[in-house]
């Protein structure tokens, strides 16, 4: 189903550092359903951090200046739409914590908040419907924890694969981290290796040959460890699978660089 | 309270590589994850049943001090005394002072949080007192000189092979030679020496899961009985507790015995629910003489009014702990405190001081998935990211991470530095991949590759390669 781009509005994609800096081709892949959804894409300029990293540092002080900025910087869009669970619950669930009432941010932080999605509750919102392809290999489908459990993010991106053609498998654990968890990656490596570990033997177990998740922070994690082990089960954002962009040539025309 | 979460990296990386453990750790699953989802599961209204368990915890903790003096009065009508400990020093202290005015010389205790939290135990035996343990599992521990590695299932970090080990060297003083090998022998030839003990015991010491204002009632859940043989055989009978394990009434005690063994093992109710109200009475054919209640604060009334007061709402089911993903990995001896996992990781700082327990906090992934589970609805990631935050105002945070964190913020904030920032680290780790994976990393980065590869970017930037195609 595609729109003419602009029949609903517009969006501000927040693209979310680690989409930013590691995997592009996931924004991309977000910009192209938003349009084919029938919105008009806008990447507002200057966008950064959302900030969750300090906020979960406990660099409070630092998280409401990050949040602010955000704050202005989303400040004239109608719709905020992003690619991750993770970084969509720190502006919807999150922001409206670090302002006091007296605040004059306070409202703003609220009012963002309840304009703010993560990119599949949006598209399924929207009533979007992927186009479908006949013959798609089966994917797993790996739940980001904070887009599960802050934002019920459960149902809509299963549902628009299934709509897609993509039959979903479910893993043996889902509501189990993958053990990236922002900073504790880095602050305790090898916990977070164990859990990548039982979660990449879980995506194993489950036959498919692609995992699709919503959150990059997951991707790399998941990707990593699969790769190390020399697993050949490929790992996507669950946009790319559904804007059709199954492989990394798409993108590859900066390579250059490398 | 002794705590020794310094070393929780360098035993947890230990405990990750102990096939001994990593076996009994998977217990876990099975035995309470998928037990308290199936528990959940049958019972219609669960989750209403939780709102209302966090109401009752919510406004107990809001009147605390009323309903502890209602407590105190019924018990003392009974007959019965309470006696109030500002701290483990004070607790301790009082403990030995009714077992010497009893002139004990042995008591068995039922398994009791507070009692290791206070370390009861080496001022009992410095008294010239024995102590008990009679919960299984605690008598293991008791016999292995260890700590319980989880709030409910203190030995769940031990193999049957380690116990009949155990066994096989402690039991022959009692006559049992023969090392066993079946779950039942076990448990039968335990319970035959502990049969022993229980009626050579002067004292009881029992913990307690809720206290009724309203009777004057301590009230214990077990499933081995032996909370009702410690309390109602010996002469004296003293309750050691928390001051927030107060309810108002009964019923408001029925809606959390009702969650408790669900959220725990997935039980729907425990083999024994035992109301102890006060001292045996004159038509009573057994039961103690003296009963006593030592009410410990020990740093709970400190939460009160602070963002840690909901900690205080914790029933400890321990489901927390076996949602943990980061518990189910390492076990409990690796947080180096009585309470682990996510409600130790609030806790704990809240007792003995944040500057004693700085990784507990941290060693989250902040899943929410204790949350999820917490009966009482204890927001315990919320209060982890408190005590990081109370951590990183007093400059207890590691140096290199308030570094970063500092150096991170200030790119956010100069957008054209950022892009900047970030497409040199693009090019830099392009650069380093071969075929689009680089395997090894330096720095914070190390930590990362130690177990897992990373996948290079594909390209320059999305800002970048956005501004090149759409203008912006």
């Amino acid at each position: 189903m595609s729109a003419s781009p602009e029949s609903h509005g517009t969006i501000a994609l927040f693209v979310t550092c680690l989409v930013d800096l590691m995997r592009p081709e996931v924004g991309f892949a977000a910009a192209a359903l938003a349009e084919r959804a029938g919105f008009r894409v806008v990447v507002p300029e200057g966008q950064t951090c959302c900030g969750q990293p300090n906020f979960n540092g406990g660099d409070r002080a630092a998280a409401r200046r990050m949040a602010a900025r955000v704050i202005r910087l989303l400040e004239p869009f109608e719709r905020v739409v992003v690619p991750s669970g993770s970084c969509a619950a720190m502006i919807a669930v999150h922001y409206p914590s670090l302002f006091d009432d007296a605040d004059a941010l306070a409202g703003k932080a609220r009012a963002l908040a309840v304009r703010t999605r993560e990119l599949t509750a949006f598209l399924a919102e929207a009533g979007f419907a992927p186009e479908a392809r006949a013959g798609a290999a089966p994917v797993a489908y790996h739940d980001a924890c904070s887009g599960l459990r802050e934002l019920g993010v459960r149902a809509q991106p299963r549902a628009l694969l299934r709509q897609a053609g993509v039959d979903v498998v479910e893993l043996a654990e889902p509501e189990v981290c993958c053990g990236f968890g922002g900073t504790f990656c880095v602050k305790y490596p090898d916990i977070s290796a164990r859990m990548a570990a039982n979660k990449a033997a879980d995506i194993e177990a489950a036959g498919a040959a692609t995992v699709a998740m919503g959150d990059v922070g997951c991707m790399l994690n998941i990707e990593g460890r699969l790769h190390r082990q020399g697993s050949a089960v490929r790992v996507r954002h669950v946009a790319e699978i559904l804007a059709g962009h199954l492989s990394d040539e798409d993108f590859a025309e900066d390579d250059s660089a490398g | 309270m002794q705590v020794e979460s310094g070393a929780f990296v360098e035993k947890a990386r230990a405990a990750l590589t102990d096939a001994t453990l990593q076996h009994a750790l998977k217990h876990i699953k099975h035995g309470f994850v998928e037990a308290r989802a199936g528990a959940a599961a049958r019972l219609p209204g669960f989750e209403a049943m939780r709102d209302r368990a966090r109401d009752i915890r919510a406004h107990t903790l809001a009147h605390l001090a009323e309903h502890l003096e209602r407590f105190e009065a019924n018990v003392t009508a009974l007959g019965g005394h309470v006696h109030w400990a500002a701290d483990a020093e004070e607790a301790r202290a009082i403990v030995v002072r009714l077992c010497r005015e009893k002139g004990a010389r042995t008591v068995t205790k039922s398994k009791s949080m507070v009692t290791e939290e206070i370390e009861l135990n080496p001022a009992l035996e410095a008294a010239g007192i024995a102590p008990v343990e009679t919960d299984l599992g605690e008598y293991i521990i008791q016999l292995r000189h260890e700590k319980p590695s989880h709030i409910i299932a203190p030995v769940i970090h031990l193999s049957k092979d380690q116990v009949a080990d155990t066994f096989h060297a402690e039991h022959p003083k009692y006559g049992f030679t023969e090392r066993l090998t079946e779950r039942p022998a076990l448990v039968r030839e335990a319970r035959a020496i502990l049969r022993e003990r229980f009626l050579k015991a002067d004292v009881g010491i029992t913990g307690a899961n809720f206290l009724v204002a309203e009777t004057g009632s301590a009230v214990v859940v077990t499933n081995e009985g032996n909370a009702d043989l410690t309390a109602s055989l010996p002469d004296t009978h003293i309750v050691v507790t928390g001051i927030e394990k107060v309810v108002p009434t009964l019923a408001d005690c029925h809606t959390l015995l009702r969650l408790l063994p669900r959220s725990a093992t997935g039980q729907d109710i425990t083999a024994y629910v035992s109301f102890f109200t006060g001292p045996k009475r004159a038509a009573d054919l057994s039961g103690p003489s003296s009963f006593h209640v030592v009410l410990v604060d020990n740093g709970r009334s400190s939460m009160l009014g602070t963002e840690f007061e909901e900690m205080l709402r914790c029933i400890r089911c321990g489901a927390c702990l076996n949602h943990c993903p980061v518990y189910a990995n390492v076990g409990g001896h690796a947080y180096g405190s009585v309470y682990p996992g996510p409600m130790g990781a609030v806790l704990t700082p809240s007792l003995a001081g944040i500057d004693k327990a700085g990784h507990l906090p941290n060693a989250s992934s902040f899943c929410g998935r204790c949350e999820a589970v917490c009966p009482v609805r204890i927001p315990l990631p919320k209060m982890m990211r408190h005590w990081r935050e109370r951590e990183f105002e007093r400059h207890l945070s590691p140096a290199p991470m308030r570094w970063g964190l500092g150096l991170w913020a200030a790119l956010a904030a100069r957008p054209a530095l950022y892009r900047l920032a970030l497409g040199l680290a693009s090019r830099l780790l392009r650069g380093r991949a071969t075929k689009g994976w680089i395997g090894r990393l330096p720095l914070a980065g190390a930590g990362w590759t130690g177990g897992r590869d990373l996948r290079a970017p594909s390209g320059g930037t999305f800002q970048q390669q956005w501004r090149r195609r759409r203008g912006g």
